[in-house]
């Protein structure tokens, strides 16, 4: 059901006043986990720019219960709040992780993949600002290719690494991509996640104006523009199922995608980027696309379903 | 003089939530966000996007900017589909 914006809670999840940078897309996309899941939510937040938001103690920026942990930490500690509140017979508390790129797609991995294959019931969040902000801006594995960052002056010289694609292949019970740009898409994706038992992944990709070198007051609009020039496409997988987000599929077409260029030229990391950048970005969405298309065949609703038919 | 007992003493490092928890980030901004009422049709857009929840609705959902805390980042502006924000200098 399409979400109206009117009947969205007023309350403030942020507290104002925080030390997030102007135009965060981490603070922007912690509101809209609480907008989505409501009040019986326990956070459990690895170090990043999400544990410095929430400010110094004694007072929180953030206006939810949050579990500060170490990084190779974040999704056991998940799984062992969730056993501790089914112990409770608190069924109701949702237990999320909060991590960034590179506390989801380096430091704590192994903590990911165990939980995925255990089919612990938490819901996962990587909020994906391509680098590791918190420390000053430095190359995670999931930094695009071209990317400039403290530690790739010259352009990142290797690609985005797909977690999406990783947890599918782990086959938990639910994995979406989502962006800031989308609130309302991001929101619909964790009402659901929250309706399904086990394993469940989201990946929100968060443009950070200060990594990437924008105007803060840019943040949507970038986020916007990276699923339109098709780097950055809105999917769900779902009990076996893929299926392609509305936001996103018209952009399966090439020829209705933005040019790549439009993306890069609002971004001071990619000031210096040569048409080499751009032709290699490219070649990685179109590939990037051909996964999608597969997915899409062997997995689609329907495909599924004739295959159960079948089996019949 | 006898040996008194060590004191045990738990640090818990518990945070409440409070508005503030950097100060009044309103001092951070260059540019404040104007909101022209007349021009505005209640869309919520600017309420959405805020990163910092410093558009505020009244009862009728007008909006309205919270300037103790806005830090001036100019989202609301960029994202209304009526230029009913300006963003104007502070003094
Ligand atoms: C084991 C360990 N290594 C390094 C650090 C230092 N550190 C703190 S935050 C951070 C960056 C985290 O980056 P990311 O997970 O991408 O989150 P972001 O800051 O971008 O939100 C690092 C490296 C740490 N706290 N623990
Ligand atoms: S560096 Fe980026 S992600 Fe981190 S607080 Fe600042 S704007 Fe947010
Ligand atoms: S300028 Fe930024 S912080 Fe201030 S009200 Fe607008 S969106 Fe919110
Ligand atoms: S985005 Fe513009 S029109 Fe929509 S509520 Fe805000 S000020 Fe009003």
């Amino acid at each position: 059901m399409p979400i109206k914006l009117k009947d969205l809670p007023r309350i403030r999840y942020n507290m104002p006043g925080n030390a997030a940078c102007p135009g965060c897309p981490e603070t922007m996309g912690m509101r809209y986990v609480k907008m989505a899941l409501g009040d019986n939510v326990v956070m459990v937040i690895p170090a990043g720019c999400s544990s410095v938001i929430q400010g110094i103690n004694p007072k929180s920026g953030m206006n939810f219960p949050i579990l500060n942990i170490v990084f190779a930490a974040a999704a056991s500690a998940a799984a062992g709040m969730k056993a501790a509140f089914e112990e409770l017979g608190r069924d109701d508390v949702q237990v999320v992780v909060w991590a960034g790129d590179g506390g989801t797609g380096d430091i704590g991995f192994q903590a990911l993949s165990g939980a995925a294959e255990r089919n612990d019931d938490i819901i996962y969040i990587c909020v994906d600002n391509e680098a590791y902000m918190n420390t000053g801006i430095q190359r995670s594995s999931l930094t695009p290719y071209g990317a400039w960052t403290t530690t790739t002056w010259t352009g990142k010289t290797e690609h985005k690494k797909n977690i999406p694609l990783i947890m599918i292949a782990h086959d938990v019970p639910y994995v979406a991509t989502a962006s800031v740009g989308y609130p309302q898409d991001f929101i619909e994706k964790l009402r659901k996640a929250a309706s399904i038992r086990g394993f469940k992944y989201v990946h929100l990709h968060a443009p950070c104006p200060v990594g990437w070198r924008f105007d803060p007051g840019l943040t949507p609009h970038v986020a916007q523009l990276a699923v339109k020039t098709g780097l950055w496409p809105l999917f769900e997988y779902e009990r076996g199922k893929f299926r392609v987000s509305s936001f996103s599929r018209m952009y399966r077409k090439p020829e209705k995608r933005a040019p790549i260029e439009e993306y890069l030229k609002l971004q001071g990391r990619y000031k210096g980027a040569g048409p080499e950048v751009v032709k290699e970005l490219e070649s990685y969405v179109n590939r990037l696309w051909e996964w999608i298309e597969l997915l899409e065949k062997s997995m689609s609703p329907s495909t599924t379903a004739k295959k159960l038919v079948s089996k019949t | 003089m006898g040996v008194s007992e060590p004191k045990t003493l738990f640090v818990a490092p518990l945070s409440k939530p409070d508005a503030g928890s950097v100060g009044k980030t309103g001092t951070w901004r260059h540019e404040k966000p104007v909101i022209d009422e007349e021009k505005c049709v209640k869309c919520l857009l600017c309420w959405l996007y805020c990163p910092e929840d410093t558009i505020l609705r009244r009862e009728d959902d007008m909006v309205y900017v919270d300037y103790d805390y806005c830090k001036g980042c100019g989202i609301c502006a960029q994202v209304c589909p009526v230029d009913a924000i300006k963003m104007v200098p502070e003094r």
